[in-house]
């Protein structure tokens, strides 16, 4: 079972937290920050497995995990998950999230969280591996994301043409139109808010 | 507008926040506007609020005051709002708070929803955070979905109901049948979460198990059709076909299979051609081909099935791939047998002595330790001894005490398993256990044709080098015992070297007096002198006066011996030569640990056999020495009531 799954950069800022057992909030964040710790410190040419930390379960749980660039994707996960198939998952995971947002990069993931989210409830449920074809996930998402589309479409209309109004610049009416002979008072029209 | 915008604003003003205060600044005044739309009635933006709250969430701030607006936008009829929703419940809410409870109806509808996005959101949400009472509740319903709807559903059904049998075991039965036909599906999703569920419910029900070892020809039929195809562009990685779902059916296999003859017949030849067929070169293959070698070494499987999986064991060895080549020595991956078939390859598992760190070494160790056969043994041992040399301070005592395991069972002739052990003690003697040297002295006493060849060894070892006391134990024993072997200068199996009593004399003197002797290891010195006394001819004044010199020593248990042999050489002469003779043996067996808890809670035992032919009166002293929270102890402790010499 994975335990949660985690993006953080290599300040240890977190790009995305995802638990799959119950934490407090205190320990959540200490478990990123213990988790950041742990994996900053790995060299390069060292395997990408290692003991999780005291907070997350210790020697019975490990972490697995990928550097890319500026980012580091930790999945921690117990003993009944296959090392290097977990591995390879990781690695699918980027290579979804690279199609989806076109050549990936950590701007992506800071302003587009809530999608990460959607890509990985597509790949991982419930601590376990759901999707990992990646074309499939990625139909799954466009079609959850026209859905969306669509619905703020006809709903999101009358709140758009409000918001369109409000911002268009009227010049300034005047009070009263003279032409000639004819004068035209102007009534007082209620300012447009 | 999409909710997306809005939280794209907040997050380009939190990171324009130049300190973590004015961060803090920025976030309470969002929350803070985030909760009063809260309490406001309807508005347009409550998805927007609830996704700006969990970004908010994610950076480490409070947002439990967002739990009960989950509840509302889960129960709201648009999808954009359900999504942010359950996503919400998931990340705040567990099954200890309220709220949590007050989603069921809401789950329970969607999962009957019209559109399969909605109940896909359902079953996420459950399987990821549902409790004990929503899993009772909603079960019919994801059984309902195993076996009336399209993959997609099907899929996230299937892992629902692995959650659900986790936190509701009895529930298992109810899945059972729809797990068993879910193995005739097609799509590869549905299989993998069939496969993930079939294991859930062996592990839990071994009468469930029973049952599902009949899909074993199956299962095997599925594994063959992901091996023999072809290129597939859906699933492959790497070159293998879907080996997310190999590796799941593998693991399956290995518990069906597991003490059963049957089961393990029937995937035998899977098993053969996944192992020979995989390619290794890359991870996904690699991920397989582990997963098949733990497997083999699972089930009962035909020992030339063995012998190719510890060959791919010592393939990964050699792989460029860091990765896969520590991955037999991973200390969180699953432990082989104790025992393996015996293989060329043994001796490549010491090659990750390059590297440093102490888990992967240890893990090497024993699996170095699980190849020695009677084979490999003289070859094997060779690495073993260069690795005693060079290992790390904190797994010499393991090595030490794991080849003395393997000499034992294994040694080819007497001559090598001494050899074999005095390497040891030249080596490592500070890191083996105490039993070793009344082990080892059993050992050369029956090796009668070798004491010659011992005792000068032993001599040599005791010139060169004092400091490694059990050693040195050791080697004063055996002069003591076959002083006048060394004396005699000839020997068939060494180059001789002519040793005067003077010389013998000042070797054992030297161990007295040094300063690194521990006071056990002074003993033996005392009581080789001792029976030295009647084996030379020239120097006996030389021992006596040593040994008083003894009888005023500050070290009671030395005094107290000193004093006796005193006696021995005043009033009982005649004694003198039947004391020292060789008929009393003792082994010594391992203790049953080395931690005794307090309070008499519980006990520690060690046996130590004892074999008087000569029925002579025996004595016993004990000494045993231990720590007790930090500090050093030391008992002794005196037997004289052993059975008479009419009993044996």
């Amino acid at each position: 079972m994975i335990k949660a799954i985690l993006i953080f950069n290599n300040h240890g800022k977190p790009r995305l937290s995802k638990f799959y057992e119950h934490y407090s909030e205190d320990t959540e964040q200490q478990i990123i920050r213990e988790t950041f710790h742990l994996v900053s410190k790995r060299d390069e040419n060292v395997c990408n497995f290692l003991e999780g930390g005291m907070l997350i379960g210790g020697s019975d749980n490990k972490l697995i995990y990928r550097h890319y660039a500026t980012l580091y994707f930790v999945f921690c996960v117990d003993s009944s998950e296959s090392e290097l198939g977990i591995l390879d998952l990781i690695q699918v995971f980027v290579e979804t999230l690279d199609k989806c947002f076109e050549n990936v990069c950590e701007l992506d993931l800071i302003f587009h969280v809530d999608k990460v989210h959607n890509i990985l409830a597509e790949m991982v449920m419930g601590g376990m591996v759901l999707e990992t074809n990646m074309n499939e996930i990625i139909t799954q998402v466009d079609a959850q994301n026209k859905m969306e589309k669509s619905e703020a479409g006809i709903a999101g209309a009358p709140a758009r043409a409000v918001s369109a109004v409000k911002n268009m610049n009227l010049p300034e009416m005047p009070r009263n139109i003279n032409i000639g002979d004819i004068s035209i008072k102007v009534p007082n029209l209620p300012s447009f808010k | 507008m999409s909710p997306s915008v809005r939280l794209q604003e907040m997050i380009r003003v939190i990171r324009s926040a130049r300190t973590q205060g004015e961060e803090r600044g920025v976030i309470q005044r969002e929350c803070a506007a985030i909760r009063a739309q809260f309490r406001q009635a309807d508005n347009g933006g409550r998805s927007h609020n609830l996704a700006k709250l969990l970004y908010v969430h994610m950076l480490g701030y409070p947002a439990h005051f967002g739990q009960m607006e989950c509840v509302r936008l889960i129960a709201s009829p648009r999808y954009s709002e359900k999504r942010v929703g359950y996503l919400g419940a998931m990340m705040l809410l567990d099954e200890k708070q309220d709220a949590s409870l007050l989603i069921t109806n809401s789950i329970k509808n969607d999962l009957s929803h019209s559109s399969q996005y909605v109940q896909s959101l359902a079953l996420c949400t459950l399987a990821c955070m549902g409790s004990a009472e929503m899993c009772r509740d909603l079960a019919p319903e994801i059984d309902r979905l195993l076996r009336a709807s399209n993959s997609y559903i099907k899929k996230k059904a299937a892992l629902c109901a692995v959650h659900i049998v986790r936190k509701v075991p009895e529930l298992g039965e109810l899945f059972t049948p729809a797990a068993r036909s879910l193995l005739s599906e097609k799509n590869h999703g549905v299989l993998h979460g069939a496969v993930v569920l079939i294991t859930e419910l062996c592990e839990r029900n071994p009468e469930t198990l029973e049952q599902f070892r009949k899909t074993v020809p199956d299962l095997v039929q599925i594994m063959k059709g992901l091996v023999t195809t072809g290129y597939s562009p859906e699933h492959n990685v790497a070159g293998i076909s879907d080996p997310f779902l190999q590796v799941r059916i593998l693991r399956l296999l290995r518990i069906l299979g597991r003490n059963n003859d049957a089961a393990s017949d029937a995937m035998n030849d899977l098993l053969a051609q996944v192992a020979t067929n995989t390619d290794s070169s890359k991870t996904a293959g690699s991920a397989v081909l582990y997963e098949t070698v733990l497997t083999v070494m699972d089930i009962k499987s035909e020992s030339g099935l063995r012998v190719l999986a510890v060959n791919i064991l010592g393939r990964f060895l050699l792989n460029n791939d860091r990765n896969i080549r520590l991955e037999p020595f991973s200390p969180y991956s699953a432990s082989l047998p104790p025992s393996l078939p015996p293989s060329p390859h043994g001796f490549l598992f010491l090659f990750p002595l390059l590297i440093s760190s102490s888990p992967l070494l240890s893990r090497a160790l024993e699996l170095s330790l699980a190849l020695v056969s009677a084979v490999n043994i003289r070859s094997m041992m060779k690495e073993l001894l260069l690795f005693l040399s060079s290992c790390p301070p904190e797994l010499k005592a393991q090595a030490a005490c794991g080849i003395f395991n393997a000499a034992e069972r294994y040694a080819p002739s007497q001559r090598w398993h001494i050899d074999t052990i005095l390497h040891v003690l030249t080596t490592a003697g500070g890191d083996v256990r105490d039993e070793t040297v009344p082990n080892l002295i059993q050992l050369i006493t029956t090796a009668s044709d070798l004491h010659c060849y011992t005792v000068h060894k032993l001599y040599r070892a005791l010139i060169t080098d004092i400091s490694q006391q059990s050693l040195v134990q050791v080697a004063c024993w055996c002069i003591g015992e076959y002083g006048d072997l060394l004396l005699r200068g000839e020997c068939d199996e060494i180059e001789p070297v002519q040793v005067s009593e003077d010389d013998v004399l000042d070797a054992l003197e030297t161990v007295l007096q040094s300063h690194m002797s521990s006071p056990a290891t002074r003993g033996f010195a005392l009581t080789a002198t001792m029976k030295l006394s009647t084996r030379i001819t020239d120097n006996v004044d030389r021992i006596r006066s040593i040994v008083s010199i003894y009888g005023s020593c500050i070290d009671v248990e030395l005094q107290q011996r000193a004093v006796e042999y005193n006696a021995l050489f005043k009033k009982y002469d005649h004694m003198r030569y039947a004391t020292s003779c060789t008929s009393v043996q003792l082994h010594m067996k391992a203790p049953s640990g080395d931690f005794l808890p307090a309070r008499g809670t519980a006990t520690l035992t060690q046996t130590v056999l004892l074999n008087n032919p000569n029925k002579v009166m025996l004595k016993m002293r004990i000494r045993m020495s231990y720590t007790s929270q930090g500090s050093a102890f030391q008992d002794t402790m005196q037997i004289d009531s052993f059975p008479g010499p009419a009993c044996h």
